[in-house]
């Protein structure tokens, strides 16, 4: 059995890899570039632990074939800061204390994240029912909710 | 270790410090249980039984072994015997011995180099298994004729008439029942059941094993305990404990779940047989499969009442199920059924039976939850038919200092009252209901527990402070340790770095459960941090050359006091610090300790939902959640636990149950079919704190982690019965079960 | 397992009909990625259909949109004239899964999928779209219900797919809707699921009605008995009652772990009624 190789942008960067063809993006992340901010919580596509943008559209990795990132731009948690600078998500996650054990934390940021690209402005429904696929076990998601909210304020200057 | 008798005014204590971990946690730095590698580094796989109950009559790893990339394969037979039967239990969970016990239970191992090599390798595993009968339902396992799941494990006073599969049996109370129900205007009794539920951490289990050839070994593992693995893990392998260093990684969720082992000895005996480190992760599938659910359970609750709502008699009749070892949760259970009631009659009994699925873990509260909710769903269904106001009712018959509770000991300062004057207060109480709308309220509550904790407080020459301490930290506890060391040494709470340690850096620490870290340690905290100073203080008497009780420490500095007031210039930690070893060597404050003292956390969980009568639907309309913090030192962390286990509470209320089909088999495995609250499910949770201190601890910390789980089964259960008119009496309440009771 | 990833229709059908073993296709992925997983499906060979031209066009013909194969559901959501036009069919595209899911799902895999409660088909069928299957054979279309056998399995042949699916033109005043039953808000597979669509003349008289019901037998189900209770009414509670009522007869659910018979029975009426209200209203708000 021979490997595919891909080439892909990564957080904006070029890389190049080796797959087998039924391992997913998620196990390459994680496994071979040691980018373990996105976590395998389900393998299933049940929990969002594993969220990523995928040409700008929020998906699961563990969703998506290694080899489909092939000439495609992902995005995950560790793109999010700008160096030592955070988000406003990431800060305001951190203001309201919207994170207990924090396994779920990088998936929920990645899709509020893409969420407030497409709406700068959801209501508090809408962001429950965005976030619906990201679960979170410790939380309750009150904070968190909160916390999307309080950024989407500020990104828009509010 | 008493309450602090002068009053003070908290500067960092009560504040919503920053937690120390967060960058890392909100960048994806921190690393948990499967973010750690090792060059040369293994994949382990697990086989595991494909039945319910099955002799497992030979394994033939053979082909496995030959097949070329794997370097291990084990069975129950690479590992020792247990020191203890209890230990023998948790080693034949990880491994099945003579018998595969429950669907999922593991059979056999391997070690391999790539993911797709070790799966081969478990299909190339031949194990002959003769399948017999399995028995899952409390009700079918207590019967005389009921396949029996392990032998010569029955409780010796099980009663004739009933099964070999009783191993726990007991009963707690007081008074006169007979009484007492004589007593009453009015007795109802009734019957309940619910189904077993899984803690849900998002965190799969996962561990890192290397086992040298010197049988010197390292595990790295997402744990509440390391120190607990330690013991299991080093027993299990036949190893001297100081031969293994267990690290704790960050952990994505525990609950109690992650209190014991399931996949760490393995990992290890693949290590030492393949001489490489050994990586090995569970799926989510295995989690549900092979980790420990709670208890699932079959109660009757018999409670008497007159017409002005005194209750005058209460029994209990509490049957769990913990899988397929004998589980002595049924203690807590019966322990905390009655526990919110000053009564004069009153009797919890009880008992465990084996069934053929895994082994129960602990679940926030363990036990406590589906004994509460029998009792507060009597107490409702009283108040509903003798028209009383349901607070009102809790009040009249609450527990406050002096009760002798219903599990013995007498009541010393608690909040119960507080907390049900609160919710009465609060305007969600009185705030108006629409049609298919219903209101429900439980009490709730948890023991608590202090337990064996070391704390080391060391000063760096910068001034700076490190804490170590042996408690993962599955709640936001390293701020509040180090809000707590801050407070004591009158220092910035930015100038403390408060890390958890590995086994081999720090004395024994009892696993994070219990909600003890806060208490537990960080009393020792507080009394490492008063070590220090004495210590520091002792430095500086020597320095000035004057009495040690004439130097006083206030503020984060050491100060002259008495007849040598104003002498000298006070000195700051830093100062001190810098010149430590010179004035006598490094500095450091130290506290080992069994604490005791813990305190009762109560709480109160009001509830309104609409029920859609065609649907059986329900919507969480509003939720307040009322509880006895003792001393909140973190206001935020505080609320997360009150919102957090909440939310796992309404999860179990109407959602959240392992389902099995007749073949004994676990039908719903995954998040899929496993349905814990998603965030459109509900609504902003609003947490009141209340402080009424905890005698037993110097700031009046009490445990506020697992009594949040415990109101919302009943509370939600009481809405329900309210907006549809109709009374339930079984968990989970999903949509076919309410839709089917409201068409009566 | 082979990974190929052909970049036109013939390379596609050609490496599918060539296959010896077991082939399977790559759109969205969110099936066939659990299946795999799960050890549930074992190709020999996966055919990744996105890299094909045009697959993932949204191109209007003849009133109605063509709609290529990789479109995944959120895509369907940001297309203001489908949405316009087939409401119902893009609520249910919207249902599937979770936002993340419905990042990558597709009509044509949820489709070919073939689930009992598969959240698009009941819509797609109640809105007569139409799926161009290509193949050896050449280029075919075939009526989406025609496409799910039974649980799992669907009616293409060796060596065939789906390059796009049609949801036709609408006359003046109608509109469709779609509605599932789930015990959470979000996430679960359909307990049971309705699509209805209908056309109303001037005066508001139903002329046309299609009604889906779907987690209520092996495939999705047709109920024509439904549909005549409405046409020629204007949707009063009796025609409504007897829609519902009908739709319950047809149905023929197991009982599993999502929801027992009874259950089925009793909320599909409730479902198809809810469904054919907001259809109705739909339908009246369109000139």
């Amino acid at each position: 059995m021979s490997k595919i190789h891909v080439t892909t942008t990564l957080n904006g960067d070029q890389v190049e890899y080796l797959c087998e063809p039924q391992e997913t993006l998620l196990d390459v992340l994680r496994n071979q570039l040691d980018l373990t901010g996105s976590k395998e919580g389900c393998g299933s596509g049940d929990c969002g632990a594993c969220s990523v943008t995928l040409n700008g559209r929020l998906v699961c990795s563990c969703l998506v074939l290694a080899a489909e990132a092939e000439g495609n731009e992902i995005d995950t948690i560790e793109g999010m800061a700008d160096g030592e600078q955070l988000h406003p998500l990431q800060q305001k996650f951190l203001d309201h204390a919207a994170l207990q054990c924090g396994v779920c934390t990088p998936g929920f940021l990645v899709a509020a994240k893409a969420l407030l690209a497409k709406n700068p402005n959801p209501t508090e429904v809408e962001v429950r029912y965005w976030l619906a696929g990201n679960l979170c076990r410790c939380t309750g998601y009150d904070k968190i909710i909160n916390a999307v909210m309080d950024a989407a304020a500020e990104m828009r200057g509010a | 270790m008493a309450l602090d008798t002068e009053k003070r005014d908290f500067k960092i204590v009560g504040t919503r410090a920053p937690r120390p971990d967060g960058i890392d946690k909100v960048t994806g730095r921190a690393q948990f249980g499967a973010d750690k590698s090792a060059p040369g580094m293994l994949v382990g796989q697990i086989l595991r039984s494909p039945h319910a109950h099955a002799r497992i009559k030979s394994i033939d790893t053979s082909a496995a072994e030959a097949l070329s990339g794997v370097k291990s394969v084990i069975t129950s037979a690479d590992f020792d015997k247990a020191s203890n039967s209890f230990n023998q239990d948790a080693l034949d969970n990880c491994m099945a011995r003579e018998k595969a016990l429950y669907h999922g239970h593991a059979v056999a191992a391997v070690a391999a180099i790539s993911p797709s090599v070790a799966k081969q390798a478990l299909k190339l595993i031949k194990v002959d298994y003769e399948v017999l009968p399995h028995v899952i339902e409390v009700e079918d396992a207590i019967k005389p004729d009921a396949p029996i799941v392990q032998e010569c494990r029955q409780a010796a006073d099980t009663p004739a008439g009933l099964s070999q599969n009783i191993t726990h049996q007991m009963s707690f109370g007081h008074g006169d029942l007979d009484a007492g129900f004589a007593k009453a205007d009015l007795v109802i009794e009734r019957s309940f059941k619910t189904a077993a539920t899984h803690q849900g951490y998002i965190e799969p289990h996962a561990c890192l094993a290397t086992m040298g050839s010197d049988g010197k070994a390292d595990l790295w593992c997402c744990t509440q305990g390391q120190y607990y693995v330690r013991e299991l893990c080093a027993d299990f392998l036949g190893m001297e404990t100081s031969q293994l260093r267990v690290t704790a990684s960050e952990i994505g969720g525990g609950f109690g779940g992650k209190t014991t082992v399931f996949i760490e000895p393995v990992a290890l005996a693949l290590s030492r047989k393949a001489g490489k480190p050994v990586k090995l992760v569970m799926t989510r599938d295995e989690v549900f499969k092979a980790t420990g659910p709670t208890i699932s359970t079959f109660s009757d609750v018999k409670i008497g009442m007159t017409k002005d709502g005194r209750i005058t008699a209460a029994h209990a009749m509490l049957r769990y199920q913990g899988g397929a070892f004998p589980c002595g949760t049924i203690e807590f259970g019966l322990m905390s059924a009655f526990a919110a009631y000053d009564l004069e009659a009153v009797t919890a009994e009880g008992f465990n039976v084996m069934t053929n699925r895994p082994r129960q873990a602990a679940y926030r509260a363990p036990g406590a939850p589906v004994a509460i909710y029998p009792v507060e769903s009597v107490v409702d269904e009283l108040c509903q038919q003798l028209d009383l106001d349901p607070l009102d009712v809790r009040l009249k018959n609450a527990a406050s200092k002096g009760t002798k509770s219903s599990y013995g000991p007498t009541f010393d300062d608690i909040g119960l009252v507080a907390t049900l004057e609160a919710a009465k207060a609060h305007p969600h109480y009185s705030a108006p209901l629409g049609p298919n709308q219903g209101r429900g309220l439980s009490c709730g509550f948890w023991f608590n527990f202090g337990g064996n904790t070391s704390v080391s407080l060391n000063l760096n020459a910068d001034g700076t402070v490190g804490i170590v301490e042996g408690n993962p930290d599955i709640g936001g506890s390293r701020a509040s340790i180090s809000q707590m060391a801050a407070e004591e040494l009158g220092i910035p709470y930015d100038n403390i770095r408060t890390t958890i340690a590995d086994t081999s850096s720090l004395g024994f620490n009892d696993v994070t459960d219990g909600s003890r870290v806060t208490f537990a340690v960080g009393l020792a905290t507080i009394k490492a941090a008063r070590d220090a100073i004495q210590k520091m203080c002792k430095r500086v008497a020597k320095l000035w050359d004057i009495d040690e009780d004439a130097v006083v420490w206030e503020d984060g500095y050491a100060k002259p006091a008495g007849p040598n007031a104003g002498d000298f210039e006070p000195m700051s930690i830093a100062e001190i610090a810098a010149m430590a070893n010179s004035t006598g060597g490094p500095i450091a404050g130290h506290h080992e300790v069994n604490a005791d003292g813990a305190g009762v956390s109560f709480g109160v969980h009001l509830v309104d939902l609409e029920i859609d009568p065609e649907t059986g639907h329900t919507t969480i309309l509003r939720y307040t959640v009322f509880q006895d913090a003792g001393k909140a030192v973190n206001p935020d962390y505080v609320e997360g636990q009150m919102q957090g286990g909440a939310v796992q509470g309404i999860g179990w209320a109407l959602n959240e149950e392992y389902i099995y089909g007749d073949d004994g088999l676990l039908q719903n495995p995954g998040f899929l079919d496993y349905r814990i609250p998603v965030a459109s499910d509900l609504p902003p949770i609003e947490a009141v704190i209340l402080e009424i201190p905890n005698p037993g601890h110097p700031y009046g910390v009490r445990g506020v982690g697992e009594t949040s789980i415990v109101p919302p089964l009943a509370a939600l259960s009481n809405g329900v019965s309210r907006a549809i008119g109709h009374r339930m009496y079984q968990l989970p309440m999903s949509p076919p079960k309410i839709l089917k009771t409201i068409k009566g | 397992m082979r990974y190929a990833a052909p970049t036109s229709v013939s390379e596609a059908t050609r490496l599918l009909t060539d296959e010896p073993g077991l082939s399977k296709i790559l759109a969205g992925g969110t099936d066939i990625l659990v299946q795999l997983k799960a050890g549930l499906a074992e190709p020999d060979l996966l055919v990744d259909i996105k890299h094909i031209d045009g697959i993932y066009d949204i191109i209007p013909e003849n009133g109605g949109y063509r709609i290529g194969a990789a479109v995944p559901g959120a895509a369907l959501g940001e297309h203001a004239g489908v949405k316009a036009l087939w409401p119902g069919v893009v609520e249910a595209l919207e249902l599937i899964g979770s936002t993340q899911v419905q990042g990558r799902a597709t009509m044509a895999g949820n489709l070919c999928n073939a689930s009992p409660a598969a959240d698009s088909i009941p819509a797609m069928v109640a809105a007569s779209a139409v799926a161009r299957v290509n193949g050896p054979e050449g280029e075919r279309d075939c009526p989406v219900q025609d496409i799910p056998l039974s649980p799992g399995r669907n009616s293409l042949a060796k060596g065939e797919f789906i390059t796009s699916i049609l949801l036709p033109a609408r006359p003046a005043h109608a509109s469709d809707a779609y509605l599932r039953f789930i015990p959470r808000t979000e996430m679960d597979i359909a307990v049971v699921s309705a699509g209805v669509s209908l056309a109303l003349d001037d005066s508001g008289v139903c002329t046309e009605a299609r009604v889906a019901i779907g987690a209520v037998a092996a495939t999705v189900l047709l109920v024509d008995a439904a549909a005549d209770c409405l046409i020629g009414t204007k949707l009063d509670e009796a025609a409504l009652d007897a829609m519902g009522q009908a739709c319950s007869a047809a149905a023929t659910p197991i009982s599993d772990k999502r929801g027992t018979v009874e259950f089925r029975k009793d909320v599909v009426a409730v479902l198809a009624k809810r469904a054919a209200k907001i259809a109705h209203t739909r339908a009246g708000e369109q000139s």
